[in-house]
């Protein structure tokens, strides 16, 4: 992060004004134009969703305990693994970190006073709110049985569930993702403060503006394909189904473009997260800056062209597949290049392992896991074993859940001083963190070998041979439901009763951590002026 | 700041704008009377390239792309390169699927293989 040498404001959080108690009110939090304000209300909506999404899992894990199913019918199996894949897809994991951590702190790690386009900004949030509603009200009048990514021409002709509706749902909310994005790119090209160079911002806001460029350009592409689809479910146009001269293979093409990088919308701004916690609790400079920089950047451009590897075994021409297949080991190489300097950010840094760092440190083994099992599939061979297996379920949520939902975690800790003015109890955080990490592996683990084995995804039975490992899972999923709920208490307990955190109860850098806790409304009394990146020389750290 | 205000400050005379409006009336009346004629398979191209001088039409007039900033149209135009990755990547599926696998093709490698290792 950087250092503001000039006009930030230092002070204790009781002593004055700041954007939690400078107004009080429903109509000053529902109509609020705050960055900060605004990111909040997002973190309520999407810990709500992350309940209810996480509610399907634990019934859908339940079920999974025996063989013959324990508890749904198949017909609500299908609906329950689909609303848990639309809710954590759309309405949790892509808005998570942008939406809260990026409303939040983007503009105070620029020094500026809010985003481009404050109104915008709320109008983005009540856009997601009306996705999410129309989304759950589908849901609860029936649901939707097609799995998340609405493949024709079951979703197209054959389906009797609700999917004109939840489509509507995820094509709305979609918006606000663009229109979040688009603030952003503004935000960062134009509000920087004075001395805040393209190379000395923080890598949170690099990871957030590869991010923002992949939600610009790839967001309006699944909101057409979701139109045709609905076209072609309401209006019987034909585009994706053969007996009217469409093709299937077209959704997924679309499809596939948008929901691939979206992937990356993720895990990107995870990422940045975790380059700020390394670099926070190693009291020194991030390795290669530039490198990690331009990481992301490199991302967000593959990210765009290896969407083929979702569709190797669903009739895609091998010749296509042979060069998604190559584009798509590409990709590795940026995510590489993150891993290896965070690695080389902790040699002979100044290390402290409080709870952010244990997810941080969580983050970097799991997402090493889930993105070496990815060139597995990105493999021509192989996938045509793996695909469509439990092998897959398991990649994918150490990327998501391993990666994502664990850096969030580690992000929500290490700013929820900053953001509340106090502090949590770190030894139920380092508690909950441990269990997270233990929970997430014996549930997501055994998956892998089950799908090695050959235990297709999305079926309510399984043959009695896979029962150790789903029990395993399930056991797993329990200990990561607890994991998850400690956290949800102490950080509601520390809002009232928590000790007063102060500026910087860390000692990181950045100009975040130069203002009060809570941030004025304002969040700069006066314009800072920035002039070195993450100068940790010093302050503890051994090599610089 | 100053390529927003420039952005801002040009005015566009009514006239314009009616003009640009008339023109894309006009293209829609031209892609109704031309799908009223056969011309094989130059129906699509034809339908497309109207469609294409009508949004060229929006974009540089009704969206101020003709009076706006090198980094407004840099935007614009990586906008369009995407759309090609989409298409192209697309259409590697779409006109390969015709190509016969030849089943000699792969092991015709082995000899050469055999040899490396």
């Amino acid at each position: 992060m950087s250092t503001a040498t000039a006009g930030a404001h230092d002070g204790p959080p009781e002593s004055g004004v700041n954007y939690l108690n400078a107004s009080y009110g429903i109509k000053s939090w529902l109509l609020t134009t705050d960055h900060k304000r605004i990111g909040l209300l997002y973190l309520v909506s999407v810990t709500f969703m992350f309940l209810v999404g996480g509610l399907a899992a634990v019934v859908m894990r339940l079920h999974l305990v025996e063989p013959q199913g324990a508890l749904l019918e198949p017909e609500t199996y299908n609906k329950f693994f689909t609303m848990h894949g639309i809710i954590m897809v759309f309405f949790f994991t892509i808005p998570a970190v942008p939406a809260t951590l990026g409303n939040f702190l983007i503009p105070i790690m620029i020094g500026a006073r809010d985003v481009a386009f404050p109104k915008l900004n709320l109008l983005s949030w009540y856009v997601f709110i009306v996705g999410a509603i129309i989304t759950l009200g589908a849901i609860l009048s029936g649901g939707v049985d097609t799995g998340w990514t609405f493949y024709p021409p079951y979703s197209s002709l054959y389906s009797q569930s609700h999917v004109a509706a939840v489509a509507i749902g995820v094509f709305i909310t979609g918006f606000s993702s663009i229109l979040t994005g688009l603030n952003f790119i503004v935000t960062i090209h134009k509000m920087r403060a004075p001395g805040m160079t393209w190379f000395r911002m923080p890598l949170f806001i690099w990871a957030s503006y590869a991010t923002s460029l992949i939600a610009v350009l790839g967001t309006p592409v699944v909101a057409i394909t979701i139109v045709l689809l609905g076209l072609e479910r309401l209006l019987h146009v034909g585009i994706f189904d053969p007996a009217v001269g469409g093709d299937p293979l077209l959704f997924q093409h679309m499809f596939w473009f948008y929901s691939h990088p979206a992937v990356y919308i993720m895990i990107l701004p995870p990422m940045g997260v975790v380059s700020e916690l390394i670099t926070a609790f190693s009291r020194k400079r991030v390795f290669g800056y530039s490198f990690v920089a331009m990481s992301s950047l490199a991302i967000a451009v593959i990210s765009f062209v290896v969407w083929g590897h979702h569709m190797f075994v669903t009739g895609q021409s091998i010749y296509a597949g042979l060069v998604f297949s190559v584009l798509s080991f590409m990709v590795a190489i940026p995510s590489a290049i993150k891993i290896f300097n965070w690695t080389a950010t902790l040699y002979k840094g100044s290390i402290s392992y409080e709870a952010p760092m244990l997810y941080a440190m969580g983050f970097i083994g799991l997402f090493t896991m889930g993105g070496l099992t990815g060139l597995f599939l990105a493999a021509l061979a192989t996938d045509v074993h793996l695909n469509g297996t439990y092998f897959i379920v398991a990649h994918f949520h150490y990327v998501m859940v391993g990666g994502a939902v664990i850096a969030y975690l580690g992000g929500i800790h290490f700013w929820w001083p900053k953001i509340t003015g106090r502090l949590y109890p770190e030894r139920w955080a380092r508690l909950a963190a441990l269990l997270v990490f233990v929970g997430f592996n014996l549930t997501f683990f055994p998956q892998f070998l089950m799908g090695y084995m050959g235990m297709p995804r999305r079926y309510a039975v399984y043959p009695a041979e896979f029962q150790v490992l789903n029990v395993l899972s399930s056991a797993g999923a329990s200990v990561l439901g607890v994991g998850y709920f400690i956290p949800l208490i102490y950080l509601i307990w520390s809002l009232r009763y928590g000790k007063p955190a102060g500026p910087n109860p860390w000692g990181a850098k950045g100009l975040e951590w130069t203002i009060a806790s809570p941030p004025p409304t304002e969040n700069f009394l006066t314009p800072p002026v920035v002039e070195e990146a993450y100068n940790y020389s010093g302050t503890g750290g051994s090599h610089d | 700041m100053s390529e927003h205000s420039e952005h801002t400050g040009h005015v566009v005379p009514v006239r314009t704008y009616l003009l640009v409006f008339f023109a894309l009336m006009a293209g829609t009346a031209l892609t109704t009377a031309v799908a009223y004629i056969d011309l094989g398979r130059w129906n699509t191209v034809v339908a497309l390239a109207i469609a294409f001088t009508k949004m060229c039409l929006v974009i540089l007039f009704f969206m101020h792309v003709k009076y706006a900033t090198g980094l407004t149209r840099v935007v614009i135009l990586c906008g369009f390169f995407w759309l090609a990755i989409m298409i192209t990547l697309t259409l590697s599926d779409e006109l390969t699927r015709v190509w016969e696998i030849n089943p000699s093709g792969w092991s015709a490698l082995l000899p050469f293989a055999s040899r490396l290792l």
